[in-house]
């Protein structure tokens, strides 16, 4: 036990621990939107997506230039961007409900090649 | 804050005005008034372009930089908002029979104020110069045009195109985004101007990274390969008035906004980035929509890939980097706008008429509606750029400019892009051949275009017949590039 609060006490946060997390949330969102046959599920894979940018933003502005707050202002209109996509998606994927009664992607092939 | 900053926003304030009338028009007019809205927008947006082009009513004479330099107004971006503007006024007048039917009456009004934001979002986005500005312009142009494609609520296509193009747009500029934060680390700053400083160093791995997902956000948008796979589904499913204002407008603002991005944001990496991946992204577009388009039937998807192998044509002007680049673009995108309304003119008459959209359905057109069939072909001649008409100069122009470059690799591109010119012909001329050539009986009757598809096909017909002719307009748009600020970021 020692050890552990030892290593803890000492343990120095550096951007990585951060920038790595949010890389993992992009990737997994990117593989969600293309592998899920729920549209809310893509839906939230985006906003996986569009989350991880914002932690970048953030992690950058505050370790790399803590003097200015551009990053910060960037991230608080990518999330009133984000909410807006999403009100809009969710929007019409009740309307794809209403008309064929699922949220599955893989019926939505009336229109190919 | 100075507030007489915004008065440096005068197209902008024009045209918020005019949504705003709209607006309050559509909210308080007595229903019989309603079915004029589509005429009083079209009017008071001809007004608004008309004034775009004085600058002592809404248009710029001189450069200026406002807002701490997030936001530049200069001739030259006046003109192509001007450019913009002549394409959405002609798209108005031709949705006026679409947007009074029946099952409009509704969410007429909601159209057009759609159509005015999204303009307004594309105005900022031609304008911005930092990422914020540019990034609310983007989402601004492209979420209300997801509820436009989205507007045919009989439709099924409809919602099934919305839903396409909502997921595609978010998933593009989350990547887009990502790109951008990756840049603000290497830079310090989401201004264009100090990211050029930033960057001009010795390149390292994540600069180019970040820039490939740059270019891939606003690929999407462009809808270059291998970043298209949701145009056709989205170009066929929305209404065809929509579908003009998302392939000509929609792509015109996008293709510019590219240009200032790269040349402004990215200059420094010109000879040794993007050139390069630009490249391979116009030899693809170039030929995968033109092998694509081949296959279709349905005009709409037809006009969908035509679309996306012009967008290639209009990539030429930026990799070519210098003033006639620019002009060239600028002039290509101005001819695009005619020639690829009459296209969708036409169609959109012929759907109206007798929901027809087939190209197969088009045969023996040259006898029942001779005017019509008259438009398309002059349409497909243009975009497939036989020499009088317009399509045939401004084709010409981007590959000078391009030529101009004088490197090996560019010659071959034009090889390749002039290669492609004669594969686009062959379709282009399938349609024609299906209206004048293919006998039997025609499919569609003998029918009276309405006023406002009537004026919208004179208007496109004439500056497809003109504007190669004329060469003032041409002498203009290069006068104006010569003048601009942003050309003297590239390296050269």
């Amino acid at each position: 036990m020692e050890f552990i609060s030892d290593f803890l006490n000492n343990i120095e946060i550096t951007a990585l621990w951060y920038l790595i997390p949010s890389l993992l949330m992009f990737c997994a969102g990117v593989y969600g939107f293309m592998t899920r046959k729920n549209m809310i599920a893509i839906l939230i894979s985006l906003e996986l997506m569009l989350n991880a940018v914002d932690i970048n933003f953030v992690v950058f502005n505050r370790f790399l230039f803590p003097g200015q707050l551009e990053g910060m202002f960037f991230t608080l209109f990518a999330i009133a961007i984000a909410a807006a996509e999403t009100a809009l998606a969710i929007a019409i994927i009740i309307n794809i409900y209403r008309s064929v009664k699922n949220v599955d992607v893989t019926t939505l092939n009336e229109m190919k090649f | 804050m100075e507030y007489s900053q915004f008065l440096a926003m005068k197209q902008e304030i024009g045209l918020l005005v005019l949504f705003l009338v709209v607006f309050i028009y559509d909210i308080f007019m007595p229903r019989s008034a309603a079915k004029a809205l589509p005429w009083v927008t079209a009017g008071l947006m001809t007004l608004v372009t008309v004034a775009g082009f004085f600058p002592c009513l809404l248009g710029t004479a001189g450069a200026v930089s406002v807002f701490d330099g997030m936001y530049v107004n200069s001739p030259i971006l006046a003109a192509i908002k001007n450019i913009l503007n002549i394409g959405v006024v002609i798209v108005l007048i031709q949705s006026v029979k679409w947007a009074n039917n029946e099952l409009m009456a509704m969410r007429r009004g909601e159209f057009y104020e759609l159509l005015l934001v999204t303009l307004f979002g594309m105005y900022l986005m031609i304008s911005a110069r930092h990422f914020l500005v540019f990034i609310i312009g983007l989402e601004s142009a492209s979420l209300p045009l997801a509820a436009m494609v989205a507007l045919d609520k009989n439709r099924y296509e409809s919602h099934e195109a919305a839903v396409k193009y909502i997921l595609t747009a978010v998933f593009s500029s989350a990547v887009f985004m990502m790109g951008l934060s990756f840049v603000y680390g290497l830079s310090g700053s989401l201004y264009f101007g100090k990211i050029c400083e930033a960057l001009a160093g010795p390149q390292c791995a994540l600069m180019i990274v970040s820039l490939a997902f740059v270019i891939a956000g606003i690929g999407f948008k462009l809808s270059l390969v291998p970043f298209h796979l949701w145009t056709a589904d989205v170009y066929q499913g929305a209404p065809t008035s929509v579908t003009s204002y998302l392939s000509v407008i929609s792509k015109g603002a996008a293709a510019f906004a590219f240009m200032v991005i790269l040349a402004q944001a990215f200059g420094c990496l010109y000879e040794d980035v993007w050139e390069w991946m630009l490249y391979a992204i116009i030899i693809l577009t170039i030929t995968v929509g033109n092998l694509f388009a081949i296959r279709q039937r349905n005009m709409k998807r037809f006009l969908a890939f035509s679309s996306i192998s012009q967008a290639g044509y209009i990539m030429l002007g930026v990799i070519a980097a210098n003033v006639m680049g620019t002009t060239a673009m600028m002039y290509y995108i101005l001819v695009y706008i005619f020639s690829n309304l009459a296209a969708f003119g036409v169609a959109g008459a012929v759907e109206n008429q007798c929901g027809k959209i087939s190209i197969d359905d088009y045969r023996g057109m040259s006898r029942s509606n001779p005017r019509l069939a008259f438009c398309m072909m002059l349409a497909m001649f243009s975009l497939a750029g036989i020499p009088p008409f317009a399509g045939f100069f401004s084709k010409f122009f981007i590959f000078t400019a391009a030529i101009n470059q004088d490197s090996i690799a560019i010659y071959v591109l034009v090889l390749i892009a002039l290669i492609n010119t004669i594969i686009s012909l062959f379709y282009y001329l399938l349609v024609v051949k299906s209206m004048y050539i293919t006998p039997g009986e025609p499919v569609v009757g003998r029918f009276k275009s309405s006023a406002g598809e009537r004026i919208g096909l004179i208007i496109t017909v004439a500056g497809i017949l003109l504007l190669g002719v004329v060469s003032p307009v041409y002498n203009w748009l290069e006068n104006i590039a010569s003048s601009s600020e942003f050309l003297s970021l590239f390296a050269r």
